[in-house]
């Protein structure tokens, strides 16, 4: 008996996974097109539009790139909305904050270390809210618990204490800052500035790039999909499947955080702290539409990304249609379900 | 006369199968994994048509359209796999789709009767109907599924792979029932791996290999040897080669080892170039044993020595220490069944894969690639996923992850079980060409024959205590089975 490769002979076309990928990306195309044509006078593919689809797909595309790194590890993460809140509230809170100057007065935090106070207030926000992932994780793992329970929990915590921060009010930092401008507009302005795509837009494709290349290129990416794929192989083969957990659900309170900042900018520099409410659904299905699967083992980054893309058109077509808003709940419901049906079925063909 | 004859001359898959039973008669169809029987019985169940030749019951054409009408034949299938609802009631299991009924509503008072008249006839008499299928043992459960085949009046019963979860006395019960109802002159297709059983319960065998009949006779008449050989397509003393192993230095040594309830106690030693066996009764503490050895189970006392190191270890740290494990379930431990060959095999040491510690695909690819030919897996290539190969290449990529991971002791767990025999002959060899190199091997098996015929040195663990190895020409089977129910002799 020999072995049987037949190397490059009978070789696909295109590798599976990217063929995989292309088929979500013209399922995008064809959500896309049906807009367009749909939407009365090409409203739908002005360039502010596109700009608009882009900017609010970006907070769930960020706070994706941690949850299919979650989902990929069999976990699930139900505080991403939560997260994206605290985020939100820690960093208007910062830049809330009065410090004593020389003169023995009170002033902003803003008007004395104009420079310093945003920087403070990003690193704050993000470290909060992957502090908070990171107990996920140790609850997840110390306790050997259902991460589906430990994140409804926090989900509920996580979302106190964000209001316990904000005093269950929202907080209007005195003064703008650079971080209010991070999802401003770009494409759309009369005079363009030489970064063209708005600011958040550079952080995701920042963050795309980094999570790609640890899931694909890293030992601990490789374990993350040997941890979901089968968790006893994993442990048997010497991955330390406790410091994996670990890692993804504080990777998820991270990319979280950097939600936070972008949705601080998209509702307008205000630390609210209901903010983000039901956005871990979003998340989870952008990231499920982009092909992984809840038992583990299977996701792309680039995935997540059309799913995040796909929903926000969805979503925005919807309500360019005029679309009630029960309607376009249920669309996108139905549009999730479908998108996992259709998997399945492929699946069942293919192997 | 009620001669019963088929025979098909499907391609692919089935490339001309010739087989017949008369009634009355156990015939044993025995082959590889991937000859062709789970084909075979897929056409004699109505489940895909034939392309080619025909089947013969009781003299006239036989072409089931579909499972039930297959079943209403009298044709009745007993899957490797159960295939009961495990919520319903045992009598509502047997007749499945045939349900006596007054009009739209159920007959129960029949349906209990005739119920409880099929599970007598399988010495099934002390169950109730009424009780729930997953309340039952495994063995109980496969009895209802015949008794669902007998309660139909079936003519012939095909077994496929009926003992794979049975224990030995569960075995015996079969056997009994297999004779009652060949009494009854139902005709009986055995599907089996083990000689052992056909030799015990079936008067003729069919060989199957690449999805043709290569021979057939009365299993009295034939030795063992002649029907693995017909299976294998080559000889019996070539099945265990034997290269010569020079035993070296010491390099796992465990001194009186015991776990939080298994095993009691264990000692041995292992050198490079040695193959040591560990043979005894499932549940003995041999699994446990060597997952303590592996820092998967809790060691409460006793030392385990790898080379120069003591003490206990987690696996990654074994695997730095060159050790590595098999398990003995490929499927929901041993293997990530959803990831790719490559990912599976390299797994244990993702190191040297590329700059900067990072894991660059293409290197994971590359890596496989020379175990892949050599040992040899059959594959479509390294980026397959594991869960499209057969058991017997899902098990060469198991043991193959650990000549990755160049490991020095080898600790293999079961590491043929379930697989098809061409398979199993090429671990045999690799686990000889390993300890002709060196390397030190320590391998649980149930098959005392495998044992005997790969293994150096043989250990027996009875009851969580692991007896003293000896040379395995001074074990014989029956000495071995003594001294695994603890009647040990000498």
């Amino acid at each position: 008996m020999s072995a049987k490769i037949e190397a490059g002979a009978k070789a696909p076309l295109l590798n599976p996974k990217w063929a995989n990928l292309l088929g979500r990306f013209l399922a995008l195309i064809i959500v896309f097109a049906f807009f367009a044509l749909l939407v009365d006078g090409g409203k739908f593919y002005t360039l502010r539009n596109l700009e608009n689809i882009l900017r609010q797909s970006c907070v769930y595309a960020t706070a994706g790139l941690g949850m299919t790194m979650v989902i990929i590890g069999a976990g699930i993460d139900l505080s991403a909305g939560s997260l994206i809140a605290l985020s939100v509230v820690v960093v208007a809170t910062v830049l809330n904050l009065n410090i004593t100057g020389a003169d023995g007065q009170p002033h902003p935090f803003t008007e004395l270390y104009p420079a310093l106070a945003p920087v403070v207030a990003v690193l704050a926000g993000t470290c909060a809210a992957t502090l908070a992932g990171l107990c996920n994780g140790l609850m997840i793992v110390g306790l050997r618990l259902m991460p589906f329970i430990v994140t409804l929990g926090t989900m509920g915590m996580i979302r106190g204490l964000a209001k316990g921060i904000g005093h269950e009010r929202d907080i209007y930092p005195p003064n703008e800052t650079w971080i209010n401008a991070i999802m401003d507009p770009t494409l759309s302005r009369l005079v363009r500035p030489w970064w063209i795509l708005p600011i958040g837009v550079w952080i995701l494709i920042g963050g795309v790039i980094v999570a790609a290349f640890l899931l694909r290129y890293t030992r601990l990416g490789r374990h993350i999909f040997a941890v979901g794929s089968n968790e006893e192989t994993a442990r048997l083969c010497g991955v330390s499947v406790g410091r994996t957990k670990l890692f993804i659900y504080t990777a998820s309170g991270f990319f979280c955080g950097i939600a936070g900042l972008m949705q601080f900018s998209y509702i307008g520099g205000i630390g609210q702290p209901t903010t983000g409410v039901m956005y871990e659904l979003f998340v989870i299905a952008a990231v499920i539409i982009g092909g992984a699967s809840f038992t583990g083992g299977e996701g792309s980054i680039l995935g997540t990304i059309i799913g995040a893309l796909t929903i926000t058109i969805l979503y925005t077509g919807g309500q360019q249609m005029g679309w009630p808003k029960w309607v376009q709940e249920m669309v996108i419901g139905g549009i999730i379900i479908a998108a996992v049906a259709i998997d399945r079925w492929r699946h069942r063909k293919v192997v | 006369m009620r001669g019963v004859r088929r025979s098909f001359g499907a391609t692919k898959a089935l490339r001309g199968v010739e087989l017949s039973v008369a009634p009355g008669e156990v015939m044993a169809l025995v082959g590889e994994n991937g000859a062709g029987k789970s084909t075979l019985m897929k056409i004699l169940s109505g489940a895909i048509p034939p392309d080619e030749g025909k089947m013969l019951l009781d003299g006239a054409d036989y072409v089931p359209g579909n499972p039930l009408h297959a079943r209403k034949s009298g044709v009745a299938m007993i899957y490797q796999e159960l295939a009961l609802a495990p919520h319903l009631s045992v009598m509502e299991n047997i007749l499945l789709g045939i349900e006596p009924s007054r009009g739209p509503l159920m007959n129960w008072p029949e349906m209990k009767g005739r119920a409880a008249a099929a599970l007598a006839e399988v010495g099934l008499a002390d169950i109730a109907p009424e009780t729930q299928v997953r309340r039952l043992a495994i063995a109980q459960q496969q009895l209802v599924e015949i008794a669902r085949a007998v309660a139909l009046d079936c003519r012939v019963l095909v077994l496929d792979e009926p003992t794979s979860s049975l224990t030995a006395k569960d075995i015996e019960k079969l056997f009994a029932l297999i004779r009652r109802l060949k009494a009854k002159n139902i005709s009986i297709v055995y599907i089996s791996h083990f000689l052992e059983e056909v030799r015990a319960v079936c008067d003729r065998f069919t060989v199957l290999r690449d999805g043709e009949t290569v021979g057939s006779g009365v299993t009295s008449e034939t030795p063992n040897e002649r029907i693995i050989a017909l299976m294998v397509g080559r000889n019996v003393d070539e099945l265990y080669p034997r290269s010569a192993r020079i035993p070296g230095e010491v390099i796992l040594e465990v001194k009186d080892l015991s776990g939080i309830t298994k095993p009691r106690t264990a000692s041995l030693q292992l050198r490079r170039g040695e193959v040591l066996g560990i043979s005894g009764l499932v549940g003995a503490g041999r699994t446990e044993l060597m997952r303590a050895i592996f820092g998967l189970n809790r060691v409460k006392n006793g030392e385990i020595r790898i080379g120069d190191i003591a003490g206990n270890a987690s696996p990654a740290k074994r695997w730095s220490q060159r050790v590595g494990l098999v398990s003995e379930d490929r499927k929901t431990e041993g293997l990530a069944l959803g990831l790719s060959i490559a990912d599976n095999m390299t797994l244990s040491r993702l190191d040297g894969l590329g700059p900067l510690g990072l894991v660059m695909p293409s290197r994971q690819r590359v890596a496989c690639r020379p175990w892949i030919e050599k040992i040899p897996i059959k594959c479509q290539g390294p980026e397959q996923r594991i869960s499209g190969l057969s058991g017997g290449n899902q098990q060469k990529v198991a043991i193959a992850r650990l000549l990755h991971a160049d490991v020095d002791v080898l600790l293999l767990d079961e590491p043929t079980r379930g697989i098809d025999v061409g398979s199993k002959a090429q671990i045999y060899q690799l686990i000889d060409e390993l300890a002709a190199r060196g390397k030190a091997v320590l391998m649980i098996s149930s098959y005392i024959p495998e044992l005997l015929g790969t293994c150096d040195r043989i250990a027996v663990m009875s009851r969580g205590k692991l007896g003293e190895a000896r040379e395995r020409v001074k074990w014989d089977e029956r000495q071995l089975l003594a001294a695994a129910i603890g009647q040990d002799e000498n």
